[in-house]
């Protein structure tokens, strides 16, 4: 069988062999070869239509953004842990955003930017890194690859999705060096600071520069998610039935629907926010005094705003989650050399996920004075979210146990991942518990729970794909060693800076707070806080370990030599080890099996493109 | 832009008409969260009644009227007949016009009527809700002129390339069309 798969250039082996035999001629190379798609270096490189070419760019993109955005929070941290140190130092930076005191020669953050960088951090994190970044860039790169396609059901809409995110990244970053600052609101931008363009200085043109970016943004999620889920739908190759689907395939699906379904009601909730900004409307606007002065506004509701935003927002966190979950089911199964565990349970808690995820966002308003009764229907379903959850725990741990695993880098983000997602998911528990909520809510108990949950399950998802695709993407291999270093150090400052916000959050430290010197019951936590903010900035270094190795790897990495150099089973693997347009050479391959045939009858792996023998059972599907 | 296209398809629907779906289905979210803040809204009192002005209900005839006149003419378009294509098209694209100047007029009484865009919500919601809609149709209108150019434009000839776009134009123009009907109704009944 073909377990060892060596390619030199133009040498037959048995992958090929499988094609040619049991592949379909879709004649694409009779039209396409040196067609309009390969000409110039503009079209090959940055106009690129090539669902692989977009997916580096998202990536590329998304590291940039990562690296701006971390920064930030390291900043910010910089005033929360140390608030008696000067930050002179900086001002050759950040310019008039650092006070200096003329007497004592003490520079200090500006409190207006110390609220625009968390702002930034987030909107950043989320929407830029951990969408863009993550669904963007492993959509793009496996979706055509994994089903069998040539490429994207509209390889143009696909190119414009990447440009409107890159038109969103330009005008965001644009607004950083605004005068007045970018937008300081909070990245849930809930009116009034975003709805009154002199509430805060960076509600004016930050805020303006800070809804034009993400409207941008919503049309590249769609115009992304509306070609991954016809791509998915309607052009896997022949044999590929939902059933055979990688769970990358099933995540990237359900989020793609998410972000259709969800990204719109976003847009609503800013189309009426730009009218309450731009036109005198009065939708989430109502009796406010700025200055003693009562404004004109009346009859509009805020809470309208949030029941608008969280809509979206937390479909969204699974938007960012999914994609993780997806890329870490495949990482594990293939370097634990074991099937997935329970393959038709995890498809049917993604679903469920993806289902339950549109009817609980009113948990993120048990505070906000929504009715009591109202918040035991989303307390009911934020609690049964824990069931589909715990059941992707189970099966991923149950996928490792007595598995050959390979301890390579991309295996242990993958571990990370389920440890990361435990420890979030349970404080996501107490979160949804209304009554304990009324307690926790704006704390840095909801800081930890997210940050452990979403911001770092998600990048350990990111960072396990990664390492495991980067050869798919650059025919070379990022550095182990390297990468080893990175996961520890990753894996222990996060803990280090998230863990003991757990215990100031229950003690009621508010989150958003410029300086806690005012509270006399705070005063304790300065010694935590310094340790977190020396946390942060040792992981953010290590960080920097990542960035230096993904770049020096893509021109000096160890070269990839064979065409399937994990033994993986799934379609991926069967291209040239650099693929070219239209992904196979030669015919399509057709899929025989499911995906995760590995140690199957005494052979170590059987990839999808070998057909089933004589009285064989496919794993997915069942037998017909 | 057709390159994955002709190849291995699976299912009987072409996948960008499965594509258009999807972006109706997106659309379909936005308006229907706009109505769920207005039902929410509603709730809360402090709420203007107003009687709908009845050019609203003119407009939405125009709007039939135009869907069926690009109806038929893709079903002549079908059938080789081209004056008939062409001259349904023509109409269908004028009636389409005609739609938004007569929502333009709509929006003319009810500022006249004292229903201001800044005014108590439930103004300012239709405001919203119809402008929003507007857009939409004018992205429609964008796509009758693209049409409009290949009918007249491109020598007449009935091939599959041109019956997907033929009736990726028409699914949009009828989507909208019923949208709006649906949005009609919605303001009145509330
Ligand atoms: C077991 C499942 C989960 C439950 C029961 C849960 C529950 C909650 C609740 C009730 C809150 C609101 C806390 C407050 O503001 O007072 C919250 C906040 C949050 N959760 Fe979760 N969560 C779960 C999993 C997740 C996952 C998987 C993610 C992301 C991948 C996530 C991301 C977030 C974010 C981003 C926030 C804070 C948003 C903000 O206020 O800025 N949660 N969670
Ligand atoms: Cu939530």
């Amino acid at each position: 069988m073909a377990t060892t798969v060596k390619t030199a250039p133009g040498e037959i082996n048995e992958v090929d062999q499988l094609i040619e035999k049991y592949g379909f001629d879709d004649h694409f190379h009779d039209h396409h070869d040196e067609d309009k798609y390969k000409s110039n270096f503009l079209t090959t490189y940055v106009f690129s239509q090539d669902h692989k070419i977009i997916a580096r760019q998202f990536l590329i993109t998304g590291i940039f953004w990562a690296i701006i955005g971390a920064g930030m929070s390291i900043i910010f941290r910089l005033q929360l842990g140390f608030p008696h140190e000067s930050m002179a130092w900086l001002k050759p930076l950040l310019g008039k955003w650092i006070q200096i005191n003329t007497d004592t020669g003490m520079g200090t953050l500006a409190p207006e930017f110390y609220y625009a960088l968390v702002t930034m951090h987030g909107t950043i994190i989320v929407f830029f890194v951990l969408t863009a970044g993550l669904s963007g860039t492993f959509s793009n790169l496996l979706i055509p690859l994994q089903v069998g396609a040539r490429d994207m059901a509209s390889p143009m809409l696909n190119m414009f999705s990447y440009w409107f995110f890159f038109l969103a990244s330009v005008v965001m970053f644009y607004s950083l060096f605004l005068s007045t600052g970018p937008f300081s609101g909070g990245w849930t931008a809930y009116p009034p600071l975003s709805a009154l363009p002199q509430a805060s200085s960076g509600s004016g043109a930050g805020m303006t520069l800070w809804v034009l970016s993400l409207v941008f943004f919503v049309v590249s999620v769609l115009l992304g998610g509306i070609n991954y889920v016809t791509t998915v739908l309607n052009l896997r190759t022949k044999g590929m039935t939902l059933w055979r689907m990688p769970l990358t395939i099933w995540a990237f699906f359900v989020t793609a629907i998410l972000g259709i379904l969800s990204f719109p009601v976003l847009f609503s909730g800013f189309l009426l926010l730009t009218m309450d900004r731009e036109m005198g409307t009065s939708f989430f606007l109502s009796e406010i005094y700025i200055g003693g002065q009562a404004l004109e506004n009346v009859g509009g509701s805020p809470i309208l705003y949030q029941h608008l935003f969280w809509f979206l927002g937390h479909p969204e966190v699974y938007i960012i989650i999914l994609p993780a979950m997806g890329l870490v089911s495949e990482v594990l199964s293939v370097h634990a050399r074991k099937p997935i565990f329970g393959y038709k349970a995890m498809v049917y808690s993604i679903m469920a996920i993806g289902f339950l995820s549109f009817i609980v966002w009113a948990h993120h308003m048990f505070m906000s004075g929504v009715n009591p009764f109202i918040s035991n229907f989303f307390v009911v379903f934020t609690l049964i979210i824990a069931v589909p959850s715990a059941v992707k725990v189970f099966n991923w741990i149950t996928t490792l146990y007595r598995g050959n695993i390979r301890f390579n880098a991309a295996m242990l983000f993958a571990v990370g991942f389920i440890s990361m997602f435990i420890s979030g998911g349970l404080t996501g528990i107490f979160l949804g518990n209304s009554a304990i909520d009324i307690q926790m809510h704006d704390t840095y108990f909801v800081v930890a729970h997210f940050h452990i949950v979403m911001g770092i399950a998600a990048f350990f998802g990111m960072f396990a794909g990664v390492y495991h695709w980067f050869p798919k993407m650059f025919g070379r291999f990022m550095n182990e060693t390297i990468g080893k270093i990175h996961f520890w150090g990753t894996i222990i400052g996060a803990y280090a800076i998230f863990w003991p916000m757990h215990y100031t959050g229950l003690a009621g430290l508010p989150r958003r707070y410029y300086s806690r010197e005012g509270f006399e019951t705070f005063r304790h936590f300065g010694d935590v806080s310094e340790f977190i903010t020396i946390a942060a900035i040792l992981t953010f270094f290590v960080q920097l370990l990542f960035v230096v190795n993904f770049f020096y790897s893509i021109w000096k990495g160890r070269k990839q030599t064979t065409r399937n150099p994990y033994g993986a089973t799934t379609l991926e693997w069967t291209t040239p080890i650099i693929a070219g347009h239209g992904n196979w050479p030669g015919k399509i391959p057709t899929v025989q099996r499911w995906a995760y045939d590995y140690g199957k009858d005494g052979r170590e792996f059987v990839p999808q493109i070998v057909p089933l023998e004589e009285g064989e059972h496919d794993g997915g599907e069942g037998d017909h | 832009m057709d390159l994955t296209v002709s190849n291995n398809r699976r299912n009987k629907i072409h996948p960008w008409i499965f594509a258009l779906f999807a972006a109706c289905a997106s659309i379909l979210m936005m308006f229907a969260s706009l109505t769920s803040a207005y039902v929410v809204r509603h709730a809360a009192g402090n709420w203007l009644e107003f009687a709908m002005p009845t050019i609203f209900f003119v407009s939405a005839g125009v709007m039939v009227a135009s869907s069926i006149a690009l109806h038929f003419s893709y079903i002549f378009f079908k059938k080789e007949n081209e004056k008939m294509y062409k001259l349904l098209l023509i109409i269908g694209s004028i009636l389409g016009v005609l739609f938004l100047v007569t929502q333009y007029k709509g929006w003319m009484d009810l500022n006249a009527m004292g229903v201001f865009l800044d005014g108590n919500p439930s103004g300012s919601f239709v405001y919203a809700i119809s402008g929003l809609h507007a857009a939409h149709v004018l992205g429609g209108i964008a796509t009758l002129i693209m049409a409009l150019v290949h009918a007249f434009g491109l020598k007449f000839k009935v091939t599959d390339k041109r019956k997907v776009r033929f009736k990726m134009t028409l699914i949009y123009w009828h989507f909208v069309d019923i949208l709006w009907i649906y949005l009609l109704c919605f303001m009145i009944f509330q």
